[in-house]
């Protein structure tokens, strides 16, 4: 066939009417990145040359808007692509996050990479494999239905001799050929690259000290670091600025644009030690409430409550009841910290920017970048090598937009690397937040009535998933933004953004209904729920755990708390110790059921599960940003503590087998439910209710007076 | 400014330079090595770990003129070649990583210790990484690896 020329226009002309195009382009041609189909639309493009490209030699190359946060998406990404494309794992690399060469995205963040884009993924890669197999019937001169494909090679199950491989098929020419779309995808069963552990891609780079990430990419004639200017509490505005005493120093220059103020050397900590130097004026402008005063702000200040769930009637739940138990559940402010500082690198060239970013959104980013510099979109490229870590946090990336400001000021490469103190200072919280529950239970100690509340949790995990006749969930303030002033500083998105919070107020008051019955916890969880998948959690993680059933408070400091996110179900049981001299728990045996539908890689999963109950211990237990005014107290991992070696429980998990379910998200559900399941097992080991977290010693303490 | 001669990775090295200022940052800007990581900057996080003269230090608070006259071995100076130090392998056998950001840190705490004491069993691993933060909670899986690395090298470290 000859290759025939596309131009743009008619390339958006034949996707638009749902047709796909296959163009196999030689990866060494000078022209690939100009070839690859743009459209600079948001949306995933349905063009599939946009999520793969199979060289003449075979080896695959699939596309990602998606990037690699540790999650392993990296790992995981790729092997949806090679079950569907029937190419061996191993001839598939990966490209991420990159602007110019990858599908749009809108960002790495939701548990979304797998349950949302896995099967956008799929579909591309199914739909190249019925225009290969098309392009392989004319070439052997077999119908289609008599090709079989195995590892990227074609052959006709009447005469296997007669064989043609994917890259034979692409070789040199530039493909086109419309397919009439949805190509079907590979039943569960006949999954052999999915469901597998396959092997981490990022281990030996990471191992070695060969894994680049934002801050460590070094553009070719050098870098500065730029050290900004930063005020003392949010909301101050800049007054006077004396950089006389840092530009003295030598190698240092100073640069500003407005409120952009930044000392700018060669090396970082130079730039630091000048940015010491600079004197500034700041005119405060601090809200009237602190972190001791902050709920009866959120109970004054929330606006009205939208429902998220209800059924039945609040009325006539309450004629049913013959107790009503309420209560109050607090949450406190919360850091991401990764252990990455917000990290970029930007070069100008051309009039081109490019911006090596840590980041979880870089097409929102490059948006971002074309607003700020006013450069259209072909003049801005968004590079995201490894990110150390996001949690929420690097869906705000600030230091990208700085970065590039000062390389088209100075005309020079500029590197922005935050120091741990604005990491803390920029940080989009998790907010503190408050959940009240009015419950009322039958003779039968069935729960009939719930009437639930959340302040600036948002939504997520709020509703519950009990067999309740009569409830109504609703929430005001939410977990992002900070619109009506709710907070001191902006708020987003914290690993299951405000679920926790949720969980926490839901899990804690469905175990003070069940010590009011007189029922055991999980007991009185299986009287009351009717959702099979989640009941079949529960008894997962019951058999795992061996749990005994005995009212609470045993003493044997056990827990459990149930939870759903990301379309996973998930149960978890707990075994505590607590001093009960100092107050402090420690948490020694953590078991997870979770129902997540099909596992792609089980061993990964297995990370993010541990991953959660560890990263979870320290919203549990120690971790809370306190502020004054809108100036952030906790600056150091020397006062904000994370989890450490010494708190670690055994850990050990339960994936249930559910190939009927699709994928479903992995990355945060298991942090959900931790500190409503450590709450109800100090409750069972000390007989104390805790009403907030973090549940710090002083704060156990004080329950136990109670 | 002063000249600081020093051995890095078992190459004799000569810097001019200012020698008050941090070992990491001379690391990373002026040599280019930028496999130790800047976590904190306070030496609370681990992420900056190097190993000198056979103990861990915090390169974010080590001046460049304390490593005059020593041995300097960073996270690029472990491997033999392509061959993978035995405590770098566990890692990646036992997926000890997530983001990889307080990695190399973590392997030049383990490397330490285990030049100190080879048989180090789990709670001497707790006590000496008790320092080193990990936010992607692969702690379970780091003990693994680093006692795994322990029985692999049974003494035997470089």
């Amino acid at each position: 066939m000859k290759a025939q020329e596309i131009d743009r226009r008619d390339f958006v002309k034949l996707t638009a009417t749902g047709l796909l195009v296959l163009f196999a382009v030689d990866p060494t041609s000078a022209g690939q990145e100009t070839a690859r189909p743009q459209t600079g639309r948001q949306g995933y493009p349905t063009d599939v040359n946009a999520y793969l490209h199979i060289g003449a030699d075979g080896k695959v190359t699939c596309f990602v808007g998606k990037v690699e946060l540790g999650q392993g998406a990296m790992t995981s990404l790729p092997q949806l692509l090679a079950e569907d494309l029937d190419v061996p794992l191993a001839s598939v690399t990966v490209v991420m996050g990159d602007t110019d060469l990858c599908p749009w995205d809108m960002g790495t963040f939701g548990s979304l990479s797998i349950r949302q884009f896995g099967p956008v993924l799929r579909q591309a890669a199914a739909d190249a494999r019925a225009v290969l197999l098309q392009l392989a019937s004319e070439r052997l001169q077999v119908p289609v239905e008599r090709l079989a494909v195995k590892a990227g090679v074609v052959s006709d199950a009447a005469d296997p001799k007669k064989t043609v491989t994917y890259g034979q098929l692409t070789e040199g020419k530039r493909i086109e050929r419309k397919v009439d779309g949805k190509a079907p995808l590979k039943a569960v069963k006949s999954f052999s690259v999915v469901g597998q552990s396959a092997k981490r891609r990022d281990g030996i780079e990471k191992v070695t000290g060969g894994a680049k990430y934002a801050g460590d990419v070094v553009p070719p004639g050098g870098v500065l670091h730029a050290r900004v200017l930063r005020p003392p509490a949010h909301g101050a505005t800049m007054g006077q600025v004396d950089t006389s005493a840092a530009e003295k120093r030598p190698g240092v220059k100073v640069v500003r644009d407005g409120d952009l103020v930044a000392v700018v050397h060669e090396h970082w900590d130079e730039a630091d030690r000048a940015l010491a130097l600079v004197k500034a004026e700041w005119t405060r402008r601090d809200p009237a409430f602190d972190d001791k005063t902050m709920y009866d702000h959120f109970l004054k200040t929330a606006g009205p409550a939208t429902t998220a769930a209800e059924g039945g009637s609040l009325a006539e739940g309450e004629k049913l009841v013959t107790e009503v138990v309420e209560g109050t559940y607090y949450d406190s402010y919360v850091a991401h910290a990764p252990m990455e500082p917000h990290s970029a690198t930007a070069v100008v060239e051309d009039g081109k920017v490019t911006v090596w970013a840590g980041t979880q959104t870089p097409f929102p980013v490059k948006n971002q970048l074309m607003q700020a510099l006013k450069l259209p979109a072909d003049k801005v490229r968004v590079i995201t090598p490894y990110v150390g870590g996001g949690f929420g946090g690097k869906s705000a990336s600030r230091q990208a937009i700085e970065a590039a400001r000062l390389a088209m000021l100075t005309g020079k490469p500029v590197r922005v690397v935050f120091s741990r103190q604005e990491e803390f200072f920029y940080d989009t919280f998790r907010p503190a937040s408050i959940v009240r529950i009015r419950a009322g239970l039958t003779a039968s100690k069935t729960i009939a009535l719930w009437d639930y509340k959340v302040y600036c949790a948002g939504e997520r995990g709020a509703a519950h998933f009990y067999n309740i006749p009569n409830h109504r969930t609703a929430w005001t303030g939410g977990w992002s933004g900070n619109s009506g002033a709710l907070h001191p500083f902006a708020v987003g998105p914290w690993r299951a953004p405000g679920a926790s919070s949720n969980a926490f107020g839901r899990e804690s008051h469905i175990d003070v209904l069940a010590a009011k019955s007189g029922i055991d916890p999980v007991e009185f969880r299986l009287k009351n729920l009717a959702d099979q998948r989640m009941v079949r959690t529960l008894n997962a993680v019951i058999k795992k755990f061996g749990w005994t059933p005995k009212p609470a408070p045993s003493g044997r400091g056990v827990g459990v708390a149930l939870g759903t996110d990301a379309g996973t179900y998930v149960a978890l049981m707990v075994e505590v110790a607590v001093d009960k001299a100092t107050g402090k728990v420690q948490v020694k045996r953590v078991v997870c059921a979770q129902d997540m539908g099909v596992v792609v890689n089980p061993e990964g999963t297995l990370q993010q599960i541990e991953g959660c109950i560890t990263m979870g211990l320290g919203y549990t237990l120690s971790e809370e940003v306190h502020f004054k005014g809108a100036e952030v107290l906790e600056r150091s991992f020397g006062t904000y503590e994370l989890p450490r070696f010494s708190w670690l429980p055994t850990i050990e998990a339960v994936l249930i087998d559910a190939p009927e379910i699709p994928a479903q998200g992995g990355g945060e559900p298991a942090i959900v439910p931790l500190g409503a399941a450590v709450a109800n097992a100090i409750f069972d080991a000390v007989g104390a209710r805790l009403d907030r977290m973090p549940m710090t010693p002083e704060r156990v303490k004080a329950a136990m007076k109670r | 400014m002063r000249v600081v001669s020093f051995t890095l990775n078992g190459k004799p090295t000569r810097l001019t330079v200012d020698e008050t200022r941090p070992l990491l940052w001379v690391l990373r800007d002026d040599l280019g090595l930028t496999g130790t990581k800047f976590g904190c900057g306070e030496a609370v996080c681990g992420s900056c770990t190097v190993v000198v003269n056979n103990q861990a230090v915090r390169s974010c608070a080590t001046a460049i003129g304390d490593v005059e006259g020593k041995k300097v071995v960073t996270i690029e100076g472990l491997a033999n070649g392509d061959r993978l130090h035995a405590i770098q392998q566990a890692f990646v056998d036992h997926l000890a990583y997530q983001c990889g950001y307080c990695t190399p840190g973590m392997i030049m705490g383990a490397y330490a210790l285990l030049l100190k004491n080879p048989k180090a069993a789990r709670a001497d691993i707790v006590k000496e990484l008790d320092a080193h933060l990990c936010r992607c909670g692969a702690h379970v899986r780091i003990l693994k690896a680093v006692e795994s690395a322990a029985t692999t090298m049974k003494g035997g470290v470089r």
